[in-house]
């Protein structure tokens, strides 16, 4: 995503625009912004002003994709931007290995274990996932569900420390 | 495809993505009857997130088969505002919940199926459908995964599960060869790069399904009867009742919007 970023920096009103749309959270896990997620893919302004910003589901049901439209639209309308429209696309398919460095660590200290495998595979289907805890970093957990309080997450539980935590999931 | 015109292509197009779409809707629909009723917290969030991740692909098919057709219906008119023999599901998607057995059963059999033809859908020469395929891919894996693991603690679990998962793949076997089929629009779709070779993909379900059968020590049945008809429009007695709740809001106040 930072080389997204920096193509989009062509102009200081250009990249004024993407730091609008790129300071937008994620209404689900609040600590991530679109950027870090890998959701914000792509942000033009023409000459007449007018932005064109264009995000992808992490799920094609993802019922936040909606508040994520209407929060950049606010923003950008914060940030001056009168005329803009926002585009859904679904290629490429989103995957959790867009997600930022800094998004992992992020996840991690709101006590959310960032994914640990680079994407799904068909080998997985028996196999389980060796995640550790966000809490106290132990490596002993198990899997409680394999779906959480959002498409994006399981549900996991922390045998040395005994706390339930999220997982995000592999995608 | 000289001998074919431009309009029976889109027409064969948009019957094929609709077929897609109301597999999807359906079975969507049945995992959401799930809400609020399943044996544990955990698999009520499981069934209702993978019934959403139906959901999601549906809207995608269904907005892109108001395209194809080009009369201006959306995906919420596609979805509400059909009568019954205008959905064309295959039946398997369509049969009641019964117990849990019943449906994890049903949703293995859809996964087993969907993995392939999505994988193969990321091939098409159609760029839309190619990228619901690469989207929707990813999640059926999951979906499959999820089924997988429940099969195999239902059969090789106890007296009871096991015999009630057994008596769910006897029950539903026979509307497995539907997912199959070949026709005329399929047919179309297949040689003009757009579509995939369901009948090429039991080889393929075969094996993912016989391998989560061993392990779960379950017998595979017998190849005896087998029910089709939804792909033309003719559904079982279950899909009236699933309409009346799908459509009931549409119904009672018709044009109705969020």
């Amino acid at each position: 995503m930072n080389a997204a970023a920096a193509s989009h920096a062509t102009t200081p009103e250009a990249a004024k625009a993407w730091a609008a749309a790129a300071s937008v959270c994620d209404p689900e896990i609040p600590v991530l912004t679109l950027q870090d997620l890998g959701v914000l893919r792509d942000l033009q302004l023409d000459r007449d002003g007018k932005v064109l910003v264009t995000i992808t589901p992490t799920y094609s049901g993802c019922p936040a994709m909606l508040v994520m439209e209407t929060e950049i639209l606010k923003a950008l309308r914060e940030a001056g931007f009168e005329k803009v429209k926002v585009e859904t696309v679904l290629s490429p398919a989103w995957t959790t290995d867009w997600l930022s460095e800094a998004g992992r660590e992020k996840l991690r200290s709101y006590g959310i274990a960032p994914p640990v495998r680079a994407s799904s595979s068909r080998q997985a289907l028996f196999g389980k996932d060796s995640v550790d805890c966000p809490q106290c970093g132990s490596s002993d957990t198990e899997r409680v569900s394999e779906f959480g309080s959002t498409s994006c997450k399981a549900l996991y539980r922390c045998c040395s420390c005994a706390e339930p935590f999220d997982y995000f999931k592999c995608l | 495809m000289a001998d074919l015109m431009p309009d029976m292509i889109a027409g064969a197009k948009f019957k094929y993505v609709l077929r897609l779409a109301d597999d999807q809707l359906i079975l969507g629909q049945r995992l959401g009857e799930w809400c609020g009723h399943a044996p544990t917290l955990e698999e009520d969030l499981a069934l209702a997130n993978i019934g959403l991740d139906l959901l999601g692909q549906a809207r995608s098919l269904f907005t892109y088969a108001g395209e194809v057709e080009g009369e201006g219906r959306s995906e919420d008119d596609l979805a509400f505002l059909r009568q019954e023999r205008d959905y064309f599901n295959a039946l398997l998607m369509e049969q009641p919940n019964g117990d849990f057995a019943v449906t994890i059963v049903r949703q293995l059999f859809h996964a087993a199926f969907m993995v392939p033809f999505w994988s193969a859908m990321t091939g098409s020469s159609d760029k839309t459908l190619a990228a619901v395929a690469a989207k929707s891919l990813k999640e059926v894996e999951y979906h499959l995964r999820h089924c997988s693991e429940w099969i195999i603690r239902l059969g090789d679990g106890t007296e009871e599960s096991h015999v009630r998962t057994q008596a769910a793949l006897d029950e539903l076997w026979g509307y497995a060869s539907e997912l199959f089929e070949m026709d005329e629009v399929a047919d179309e779709m297949l040689v003009t790069g757009v579509g995939v070779d369901a009948a090429a993909l039991k080889d393929d379900w075969d094996a993912t399904v016989d391998a989560v059968l061993a392990r779960a020590t379950l017998n595979r049945p017998e190849d005896s009867w087998s029910q089709t008809g939804g792909r033309s429009g003719q559904h079982s007695e279950h899909m009236g009742h699933i309409l009346s709740d799908l459509q009931y809001m549409q119904r009672t106040y018709p044009g109705l919007s969020w």
